[in-house]
């Protein structure tokens, strides 16, 4: 019998051995913002603990670093990843002395690039697969709960991010409704306003180059700039227009912030409706005219359905970009995750911002993988009624 | 439109830009009504020129190390050897565009400290992405005929990448490189706030001190800069397809 090796097995094998011997599993800190010491896997854990856990990385690795089958990846990953996630909690407890409420003990790059490495075996796995929309949402689902089932338990309480949430629990899911609001909000109104603009500008071809040429300098001022901008006229809006201070227009806060993720968002919108648009078949149109539909009826009836995956696909990337640009808003008083980024960036206590950075990644994955997922059903059930 | 109206008005964006950045004293009356209680209208806490050219080179460093290590990663997984890389690196680069610039900036801080380094890793994993994403898409759909007809005129595997592959894809991956720049642009900005020294500077101490004038100067050079380099990319773009007889236009 020959042995043969998968090749992305050897890069996953080559980190989990430079992560597990070489670089630290966690690191050990007296207060929450001085430098930390490292400590090692085994030094982390109870030792019967720490030899299991370097036991069960290498064993995943060799599984990793050999051509296996699938199965076998699959749930050596999620056995990998699941143990790394247990333990991290179990590895906080450990090394934070009893009574202690300022030693912070938070995962180290070891960790990290361990988490990386089991993701990218997972993510290879994954894709391999290729699964359905609906079970890719599944898998989304089952990870939701598995960090969700961690964060109840308590498992995780001793880490360092958990501590920086806990002193700040209310003003977190605060922050999280407003940059969710911000971001779903700013959407909703690119959509209300969007694709009539790009349906106005499939039709009249005149309007079509400038209104997007005008989006897409818009696109071009930075963020930071754009939010500031609008500071002054929304400040004037509030003190002149009556009634507008009385429903939440004000120079700083979230109207600034609301207005420029809603400016960002109309390019892709308004693009994509274009070019789904454009891309209708000419003989799907004719047939429709030939049957006496009316403009109106055409446009909902055939062009809108035949169009809808690359509007939707306009909306995935707008929705993806306001989650993450959404951030910025705490710049200018707007709140959303930012908040805890740029007080973590402040006091320099890192942690402080992985708590707002997280949960930022993660809602912007999430959205991501749900957003493909319903592009492909549209997209598919568009070719079921094509060949229909 | 005449076809000389848009070239003449980037010269003048140009030329407004660099006046602006080498003596911004001159347009101290236009931005004086923005400030309030005699707040000064013109950044004075550095020099525009340098804060910009600093920004450039940021943008610029980043830029050219996403594109070796893009064009040299693409490349790599388009050869039979790398060919197991292919379906992960698409989704890889699939979930790292979910990744928003500011977190990335944010998470590199405690890797690297403040000042210009977690910019540079910022600018240059995000910058990564577009290009290696085009390089993916223009070396797996060369014309095959083409590709055929390399291999029957006797070209080694390095002959067709060097005078076949990557000057067909020439176009594309300048598509991305450009994608990245202007993202690249106004990330750095953002830098500004873990102390990198870039034109967010300025917007950022507009933002502090309340002074409208600040932010909309630190803006439009952005922005300016931003429109012209896109601009010019495209132009290469279009010139590079030209020569490669696929005359987008």
């Amino acid at each position: 019998m020959t042995i043969r090796f998968d090749k992305l097995g050897v890069v996953i094998a080559a980190i989990v051995a430079y992560a597990a011997l070489a670089a630290p599993f966690a690191t050990f800190r007296a207060n929450r913002i001085v430098p930390g010491q490292a400590r090692s896997i085994l030094e982390a854990l109870p030792p019967a603990l720490g030899m299991v856990l370097l036991a069960m990385v290498i064993a995943a690795a060799i599984v990793a670093l050999l051509r296996t089958p699938l199965i076998l990846r699959l749930a050596v990953s999620v056995v990998a990843l699941v143990a790394l996630s247990v333990l991290i909690g179990t590895a906080g407890g450990f090394l934070t002395p009893a009574g202690n409420t300022f030693a912070r003990v938070a995962p180290a790059s070891g960790f990290w690039l361990l988490i990386f490495a089991f993701t990218l075996l997972l993510a290879d796995v994954l894709t391999r697969l290729n699964l359905s929309p609906w079970s890719r949402l599944g898998v989304l689902v089952l990870a939701a709960l598995a960090i969700a089932a961690l964060l109840v338990s308590g498992s995780w309480d001793s880490l360092s991010i958990l501590k920086e949430y806990a002193s700040r629990a209310d003003s977190f899911w605060a922050e999280a409704s407003k940059h969710v609001s911000l971001a779903l909000g700013s959407l909703a109104g690119a959509v209300i306003v969007g694709i009539p603009l790009g349906i106005l500008c499939h039709r009249v071809e005149k309007l079509r180059a400038g209104v997007l040429n005008v989006l897409n300098i818009i696109q071009t001022i930075p963020s930071i700039a754009l939010f500031g901008l609008l500071i002054a006229p929304l400040g004037w809006v509030a003190v002149h227009v009556p009634g507008a201070a009385a429903i939440g227009i004000r120079g700083i806060g979230t109207a600034p912030a609301f207005v420029a993720l809603f400016l960002y968002s109309l390019l892709p919108v308004v693009a994509n409706t274009v070019v789904g648009l454009a891309g209708v078949p000419r003989a799907a149109n004719d047939a429709a005219r030939g049957m006496g539909m009316t403009d109106r009826q055409r446009l909902f009836d055939v062009e809108f359905p035949l169009a809808f995956p690359v509007i939707l696909t306009g909306i995935r990337i707008v929705l993806v970009q306001n989650i993450g640009l959404a951030t910025i808003a705490a710049l200018i008083g707007g709140g959303g995750f930012g908040v805890f980024v740029f007080q973590g960036v402040g006091q320099t206590a890192m942690d402080l911002v992985l708590l707002g950075a997280l949960p930022t990644v993660a809602l912007a994955f999430a959205a991501a993988i749900i957003l493909d997922a319903v592009i492909e059903m549209t997209a598919t059930k568009r070719r079921v009624v094509e060949t229909a | 439109m005449k076809a000389w109206l848009p070239a003449l008005l980037r010269l003048a964006v140009l030329a407004l830009l660099v006046v602006f950045i080498t003596s911004p004293g001159w347009f101290e009356p236009l931005l004086k009504p923005l400030t309030e209680n005699g707040a000064p209208a013109i950044y004075n806490q550095g020099s525009l020129l340098t804060l910009t050219l600093q920004h450039l080179r940021i943008v610029l460093v980043a830029t050219a190390a996403a594109t070796f290590v893009a064009v040299a990663l693409a490349i790599l997984v388009t050869r039979p050897a790398g060919a197991e890389f292919l379906p992960l690196s698409r989704s890889l680069v699939n979930i790292g565009q979910t990744f928003p610039p500011v977190a990335v900036l944010a998470l590199a801080v405690p890797a690297v400290g403040f000042g210009e380094k977690p910019t540079l890793i910022a600018l240059f994993l995000y910058g990564l992405l577009p290009i290696f994403e085009n390089a993916l898409t223009a070396l797996t759909t060369l014309p095959g005929n083409v590709m055929e007809a390399a291999r029957g005129a006797g070209m080694t595997g390095w002959q067709r990448l060097l005078k076949v592959e990557l000057p067909l894809s020439a176009p594309v991956i300048l598509g991305g490189i450009r994608l990245s720049v202007v993202i690249s642009l106004a990330t750095a900005t953002i830098g500004s706030t873990v102390a990198a020294k870039t034109l967010g500077e300025v917007i950022i101490a507009g933002l502090i001190s309340n002074n409208l004038a600040f932010v909309l100067q630190g803006g439009l050079i952005v922005a300016a800069l931003a429109v012209l380099i896109y601009d010019g990319l495209s132009a290469i773009e279009r010139y590079a397809a030209r020569r490669m007889g696929q005359g987008a236009e």
